[in-house]
């Protein structure tokens, strides 16, 4: 495949849940009220004293097999340039079948009738520019950019660090990872 | 469940979380009817392609054009739940061959032309000679009469086809989202068929049938809730059989929340009792009282509905 192939990666040992990536994206987005396009899960596993914690900013996976382009009737939900998963406004019915479909539970109806989600920032990302999310994180703890690209800095962290991505049993190939 | 894990989210978007709730009382009501007209598809069609004579009452002759008045309901009901109703039209200008919403969309388009050609062939002597008689009707009426009555065996067989289909697809619907545990069964497809079999026949025994048509529908109404019944159980096994998320899915019908609706609604009320109620009518010659149709019909909606409520609250993320 030629071009690239966008990627996230989210340094859990960096993260401290501060919503900067929320905030940053309802800003860049126009995300209306009531709604996110980006959030933040707060794990802590264990027993006292035994305890692990964990802080995700987490997101639209952008799947490399995304089920909610599939169950899409219309063809509004798709797979743009580097893999984004994208929804084409005006060919939304707004029938909800990709939010039932979405593992990860990341879209939502807006206001204006059609479903949103995170576009990985590719308005950005044509640019030059890093996501809004990415941009803003006080502790560098995203990194935006393509897998293909070997010299990437998602590649390097990908090849340096453990990682995992959210639910890999539902076989959609999430492609933001997680660093532990 | 998980006593060692903790999980806070700053997630807050509305009809998602805590539970999932994009699709609300529309979309059961149209499984139900969408169901509904598949049963009486598939009944009133084979009916005569199994008996050599056409039907003799009024109700099984005018069973397509009720099927098309209810198929319309329920696509009004579709229609209401679309968040931005203006593209509608959307589902028309693609096929997409992954999506059994595209499918049902184009199966949708299908059933209307095949039902009225169903409907207009069922049409008696004297019900088509006052059809006629209208002026305006005439040049229209007479080729289509002609053709639905030469071309009868085979409307009748693609009305047959079509009920598979809207049946089969009311349950895939559901059952493609494998992002809900709850639906993620290949069950579900054969399920609603079934169920739509029953509650169509349920629908038809409302009516006065001639005492063949009526025996006719009540023996398939006892084959349907029988498979219903058996597929009930399969797929509560598979969901005892899986993974923790299965797991859930089965503490949601078994302990949880919808228990009590599943079994006293769903299986009591609108299986096991409706059931043993048309086998002591068959074999004491009793009247079908309609409170067995009925409650076939309550069941019918009841499972659509527990299953979709329940299908929304089980997702992987109460699993991180």
């Amino acid at each position: 495949m030629t071009g690239p192939r966008w990627a996230m990666t989210v340094d859990t040992r960096l993260c401290v849940a501060c919503k900067a990536c929320v905030l940053a994206c309802k800003a860049e987005n126009a995300v209306p009220d009531g709604f996110c396009r980006d959030w933040l899960v707060e794990e802590t596993r264990g027993e006292f004293p035994e305890l692990h914690a964990q802080n995700r900013s987490e997101r639209c996976n952008h799947c490399s097999e995304p089920p909610c382009v599939d169950a899409c009737p219309t063809g509004a939900s798709h797979v743009a340039g580097g893999g984004a998963v994208l929804v084409t406004h005006d060919k939304c019915t707004g029938c909800k079948a990709c939010i039932a479909a979405c593992p990860y539970d990341a879209r939502y109806v807006h206001p204006g009738g059609w479903v949103d989600k995170c576009t990985f920032c590719l308005h950005r990302a044509q640019r030059g520019d890093q996501p809004a999310c990415v941009s803003v994180c006080p502790t560098y703890c995203l990194d935006f950019g393509d897998l293909g690209d070997p010299d990437s800095v998602v590649s390097h962290k990908l090849r340096e660090r453990r990682f995992k991505v959210l639910h890999p049993e539902t076989g959609c190939g999430p492609n933001v990872y997680f660093l532990e | 469940m998980t006593g060692n894990l903790e999980v806070v989210t700053t997630r807050h978007n509305a009809a998602i979380d805590p539970v999932l709730s994009a699709w609300g009382w529309e979309i059961p009501v149209y499984l139900f009817l969408g169901g509904l007209v598949a049963g009486l598809l598939i009944l009133g069609a084979g009916y005569e392609l199994l008996h050599p004579d056409r039907p003799r009452s009024r109700a099984l002759r005018a069973m397509p054009f009720a099927a098309l008045g209810l198929l319309s309901l329920g696509m009004l009901a579709l229609f209401l739940d679309l968040a931005h109703k203006l593209h509608v039209y959307r589902f028309y200008l693609a096929f997409r061959w992954t999506s059994p919403m595209s499918w049902g969309s184009w199966i949708l388009l299908l059933v209307y032309p095949v039902a009225f050609l169903h409907g207009v062939g069922s049409l008696t002597a004297g019900q088509r000679e006052t059809l006629l008689a209208r002026r305006a009707l005439a040049p229209l009426l007479r080729p289509l009469l002609r053709w639905a009555d030469r071309a009868r065996r085979a409307v009748l067989k693609t009305s047959v086809v079509a009920g598979l289909g809207l049946g089969l697809y009311t349950g895939l619907l559901l059952g493609t989202l494998a992002a809900r545990p709850q639906w993620n069964t290949a069950v579900l497809g054969p399920l609603f068929l079934a169920s739509g079999l029953s509650t169509g026949a349920a629908f038809l025994l409302l009516f006065r049938l001639d005492e063949r048509e009526h025996d006719f529908v009540v023996r398939w109404d006892v084959g349907a809730i029988l498979v219903e019944l058996l597929l009930l159980g399969a797929m509560l096994l598979g969901f005892a059989a899986g993974d923790r998320s299965a797991q859930h899915a089965l503490y949601h019908l078994m302990g949880g929340p919808w228990t009590s609706a599943f079994w006293s609604l769903v299986v009591f009320a609108g299986l096991l009792v409706p059931l043993a109620m048309e086998l002591i009518g068959r074999r004491r010659r009793l009247p079908l009282a309609a409170l067995a149709p009925a409650l076939i019909l309550a069941g019918g909606f009841a499972l659509r509905w527990v299953l979709l409520v329940a299908g929304q609250a089980s997702s992987f993320r109460e699993f991180p």
